[in-house]
């Protein structure tokens, strides 16, 4: 059980490629920590440096008030569970697991005690003779957890192991892991690109974009109260919808559109209005008109899609709408709705600098 | 249909002509090696096996002066199998140590010295055989088998082969290893070799191959009758028939013939799954 601090992290690679700019992070004791970002956004990279696979240029990673950047992944007391399993092809799957604990040099009888301690506990323990590519995707996937588990060590480092499962799959093994980690009370990172993944699974979630972190804290908090634009359309599925606007010293605008409620806004200044599909709703007196042109239906609930009708179409953000509803309203192709929002449910942001105003 | 077997007809031709050429010449001398001295002067190659199958093959193993004048054939069998025995042991623990620092040790001239490596290609044996010589003479090593092995054992393919192969293993494995708290020689000792099996089996039979058919540095490398390989025993049990004297013992040089070319094939064909595997395996 440990904490672990990031101090003023900053990787820059050889070839000048800078990876991660800087990020402080402080994580408790037993927290579920998940990094979330698009590809290439540095939240890998930032994990292999707490594991010590990746040199780190600047700044310090401690572990239990420890600073860790000298010393060697063996000995930082971590493990680490890859995409692609990285299991050992021609040992056993005991082979797998108990091979950290002979190059720690414990006794045969508490490794064996150990390896079929984790194995029961993944229910891995029948496959324990096989090599790992008699295994399914997800019995591979829970070795290489139990390759974490018999390690106990002082932090799980997860780098994206779900991807490579199949969606029913990646269900099941995200509460697995969930409930493991919450039993164990291992502290833990967990990178994924995948939102919902992301959601579930954290304690306090940390947006990554271009290697410096967007905003942090838990789940619900992100989603409701994004810092910026690039995590309010990252965090939601279906995304957030956004309409370009301006202020106009009591409105905001967009081409025929009209919001009123809004004050305090920068005026000639390109803004963006962010409404989450779920506080959409039909209704006659709508603020938004919308032709819809695709129903989703998701079984307890069906997400409409269509065009915005009016609002004006710079660059970019195309003037799409969704709302979510349930499953008993089904309104047909081609049909126009108005949909009404409360604005204190309403987000603005800077266009430019992506800020959050309101 | 009819087009498919006329196909296959074709097919099967071609290779049945070519297995027959290759393989003809190989069965007339084993033929003629069982026939006497006097039968081969008399009626020239022979088509059909012989009776003499055990007693020349007996003499030329077993009886002194049965091929050389000192040396028994059994001695030159066991002279080549060390040759390509060591060759191919050689070769693999050199080429594979070589390779595994190429590829996973990140030390700045490591790509130059790999292409050096790789250019000693372009210097066979033949090239720097005196500078060679010189030095196994200077050492006194000459007439040993460490001598006899040790300077061919550097080999830029079977480098160029294992490389090739360490930088497919993906690298996450590695990555675990670290994690796992394995050093880099367990890393070497506890994956990479057990990874490589067949890829190790496939050096090994080309090597083993190949260093059965050294002829030139073992020629120059033995003095002593009794550290003749078989296969310089046959460049003199042919030099012997042609000095002239008593009737040339043909179907003894044959004999000899049929015994060089015997371990080579037998390792192939016993081990040839795991060569193709080696060859060809891509699953990781």
């Amino acid at each position: 059980m440990a904490t672990v601090k990031l101090k003023n992290i900053k990787k820059t690679y050889p070839n000048g490629a800078v990876a991660v700019q800087g990020v402080d992070m402080a994580i408790e004791d037993g927290e579920f920590i998940v990094f979330v970002g698009p590809s290439g956004c540095g939240k890998s990279t930032m994990l292999r440096m707490v594991a010590g696979l990746e040199n780190i240029t600047e700044g310090e990673i401690e572990i239990d008030n420890r600073v860790i950047n000298k010393v060697s992944p063996a000995d930082r007391d971590v493990a680490m569970v890859f995409q692609n399993y990285a299991l050992y092809p021609h040992m056993t799957v005991r082979g797998n697991m108990a091979y950290g604990l002979k190059n720690r040099g414990l006794p045969k009888a508490e490794i064996n005690q150990k390896v079929t301690d984790a194995a029961k506990m993944l229910r891995i323990h029948d496959f324990l003779d096989r090599q790992p590519n008699q295994l399914s995707g997800g019995q591979r996937q829970r070795v290489a957890m139990g390759r974490a588990i018999v390690r106990d060590p002082k932090v799980f480092l997860f780098d994206e192991p779900l991807s490579n499962l199949d969606a029913k799959l990646r269900v099941q093994m995200r509460i697995e892991i969930k409930r493991l980690q919450r039993k164990m009370g291992v502290t833990s990172i967990y990178v994924t690109h995948d939102q919902t993944e992301a959601m579930t699974l954290a304690d306090r979630l940390a947006v990554i974009n271009d290697g410096r972190i967007e905003q942090m804290g838990a789940p619900i908090e992100l989603y409701n109260n994004p810092a910026t634009l690039f995590v309010a359309s990252f965090i939601g599925a279906p995304q957030i919808n956004l309409i370009p606007v301006q202020f106009d010293g009591k409105n905001l605008n967009s081409g025929d559109l009209q919001f009123s409620g809004f004050k305090d806004l920068p005026e000639n200044t390109d803004l963006i209005l962010g409404i989450r599909p779920d506080v959409l709703e039909p209704n006659n007196d709508g603020q938004l008109e919308m032709q819809v042109d695709l129903v989703e239906q998701h079984g307890a609930e069906n997400l409409v899609y269509g065009a915005l009708n009016g609002a004006s179409t710079t660059d970019g953000y195309i003037t799409e709408i969704c709302f979510k509803t349930n499953q008993n309203t089904q309104p047909a192709i081609d049909s126009i709705l108005r949909l009404h929002f409360d604005h204190s449910h309403a987000m603005v942001f800077n266009k430019e600098t992506g800020e959050r105003l309101i | 249909m009819s087009n498919i077997n006329w196909r296959i007809i074709l097919n099967h031709t071609i290779l049945l002509i070519g297995v027959i050429f290759m393989s003809l010449p190989v069965w007339v001398a084993f033929s003629t090696s069982t026939h006497s001295a006097e039968t081969i002067l008399r009626e020239g190659l022979q088509f059909w096996p012989g009776t003499n199958f055990i007693g020349t093959y007996r003499e030329v193993l077993f009886e002194q002066g049965g091929v050389m004048k000192s040396v028994l054939g059994i001695t030159m069998l066991k002279n080549s199998m060390i040759l390509g025995i060591g060759f191919a042991i050689g070769k693999v623990i050199v080429s594979m140590l070589a390779a595994y620092a190429i590829v996973y040790f990140r030390f700045r001239l490591a790509t130059p010295l790999f292409w050096i490596i790789f250019l000693t290609l372009l210097l066979p044996l033949e090239v720097r055989i005196i500078p060679s010589y010189e030095v196994v003479a200077g050492l006194g090593l000459l007439d040993t088998n460490f001598g006899l092995i040790v300077p061919l054992i550097a080999s830029a393919t079977g480098t160029f082969y294992f490389r090739q192969f360490f930088k497919s293993i993906p690298e996450e494995l590695l990555e675990a290893a670290r994690l796992d708290g394995a050093t880099p020689w367990r890393f070497f000792v506890d994956i990479l070799i057990p990874l490589s099996k067949t890829m190790i089996a496939a050096i090994l039979i080309i090597m083993f191959v190949v260093g059965w058919n050294q002829y030139l540095w073992p020629l120059i490398m033995t003095t002593k009758e009794e550290n003749y390989t078989l296969v310089i025993g046959i460049k003199q049990i042919y030099q012997i028939l042609s000095e002239g004297g008593e009737l040339p013992q043909y179907q003894k040089a044959f004999a000899l013939t049929i015994l060089a070319t015997l371990p080579p094939v037998l390792v192939v064909l016993f081990f040839q799954n795991w060569f193709v595997k080696g060859l060809v395996e891509s699953e990781k």
